[in-house]
């Protein structure tokens, strides 16, 4: 089976699909049966021996067995371990309700920020933005999100958000905007000197040395999206020219 | 819009157009046009769902067709149960217990076929919008003649002169009718013509949206 994927990597792939097993008909009798194992990443399920693909987009492979379907996307849906931006709207009893854009709002402990203990309450008001990581997301219990690390510090987690602009983007952009050496912030950072915050729902937050200067740069993340990089490279090259 | 045999072959269909991703505010949306019928698909989901209609184990799936002029009337409400019946079955909705996903479909002209226009649409809106579906579907509809001969894909005049309507849905794994809706009256050898042809032409549709997706895809960097 692992051929039938590898030949389709980069094809563009349909709801249905289905890859199987090659019925071992013809064992070789000079070649030993190896396990074959495939570990499939979004996208793509496990129907009893078939690996059947749910999802519509590009098929990616990495070594030496991971496989997923790439598919553009606007709505979040918690995975755990991500960290995303959420909204705070409400706080009750010990957990605040945080706003992540999926089915249901997330809850965050009062606890679970650095140096927070029952008497030391965190200064977290409603409206605020937090970056925070997933620690329980599955589709059957309310997903819960904290500000610490396992060794319990902040670690860049936390309340932010003072003067910056927050918007959304789709969940393809901000992938493609946290890769290692990726071209678009390597761009940006020579225009001008800002801070990001990229959420994986979807939501990015910028802030620049003036308020004009945050719109343009995220009005370029945002359009950056659809261009390709010469067209990108033409867009950021006339803005850092008409400014100066 | 051609007639065809009565032994199934040439199964001829209007000419497709679809286009993905087309709204901004919606999850997925996508236009699909058959001939002159066109219609605009729109899905919201999965999102917070009222605690009146939650489903504690799959995904609670709301279907809206809103007509060009007009109310929407007991014949909508018939539409969007069939719609809807044929979505469920396809869509994946146990991995999203106690969400909602909302489809609204917009009738933008009414030439004919409007009910497989409807399933078109909602199919390419769901594999827009990324969400995990089973198999794809697809709509046909056959209009059988006064004299018998079997019309695929018809429009308007001809739906008013055929003595039968009837309008399937198709699965693109097996070709297995998920959904029928049938006006008028035919006899039983008939139906099995017309669910062999609307197989026939299901084909024909899983290849275009085959199609369509790839060239969205084709610009991916």
């Amino acid at each position: 089976m692992e051929s039938c994927l590898k030949v389709k990597v980069g094809a563009v792939l349909l709801p249905g699909d289905v890859f199987t097993f090659i019925k071992t008909d013809t064992i070789s009798l000079t070649e030993s049966l190896k396990d074959e194992k495939i570990i499939c990443g979004p996208g793509l399920r496990r129907n009893g021996d078939d690996v059947v693909v749910c999802k519509s987009g590009v098929l990616r492979h990495k070594n030496p067995n991971l496989y997923w379907v790439d598919s553009q996307q606007r709505r979040y849906v918690p995975v755990k371990g991500e960290s995303v931006i959420g909204i705070v709207t409400t706080k009750s009893g010990d957990v605040f309700k945080v706003d992540v854009g999926g089915s249901e709002q997330a809850s965050l402990s009062y606890l679970a920020f650095e140096g927070a203990t029952k008497r030391n309450r965190p200064n977290v008001q409603v409206g605020d933005l937090v970056y925070a990581q997933f620690l329980i997301a599955n589709k059957d219990m309310e997903p819960e999100l904290v500000c610490i690390d396992s060794s319990g510090r902040a670690n860049g987690l936390g309340v932010f958000g003072a003067g910056g602009l927050l918007f959304k983007g789709s969940l393809g952009l901000v992938r493609r905007l946290l890769t290692p050496q990726n071209e678009i912030l390597k761009d940006l950072e020579k225009l001008y000197p800002c801070e990001l915050v990229l959420g994986m729902n979807g939501r990015l937050w910028v802030r620049a040395a003036s308020v004009q200067k945050t719109l343009i740069v995220a009005n370029l993340l945002e359009s950056s999206e659809n261009m390709s990089a010469q067209q990108r490279r033409t867009l950021f090259k006339r803005v850092a020219d008409g400014n100066l | 819009m051609e007639v065809c045999s009565s032994d199934g072959f040439n199964v001829t269909l209007r000419e497709f157009g679809c286009e993905q991703c087309l709204l901004s505010r919606p999850d997925g949306s996508s236009s699909f046009i058959q001939g002159d019928t066109s219609v605009l698909a729109a899905v919201y989901g999965p999102a917070e769902v009222k605690v009146s209609k939650e489903i504690y184990d799959r995904a609670t799936l709301e279907v809206v067709i809103q007509t060009k002029v007009g109310l929407p009337s007991v014949k909508e409400r018939s539409q969007e149960q069939c719609v809807r019946e044929t979505c469920e079955a396809s869509l994946l909705s146990s991995l999203h217990p106690r969400s909602s996903l909302t489809l609204i479909l917009q009738v933008l002209h009414n030439d004919g076929s409007l009910l497989s226009c409807f399933l078109n649409a909602a199919c390419m809106a769901f594999m827009d919008a990324g969400l995990p579906m089973s198999c794809l579907f697809c709509g046909v509809t056959c209009a059988i003649a006064r004299d018998g001969q079997v019309i695929t894909d018809p429009t308007a005049t001809q739906e008013k002169e055929s003595r039968a309507l009837l309008t399937f849905a198709i699965d693109s794994t097996e070709q297995k009718v998920l959904m029928s809706s049938t006006k008028g009256s035919f006899s039983v050898h008939e139906l099995q013509e017309c669910i062999a042809i609307s197989q026939m032409a299901s084909e024909k549709i899983f290849q275009f949206y085959r199609e369509s997706v790839q060239r969205r895809y084709s610009k991916t960097l």
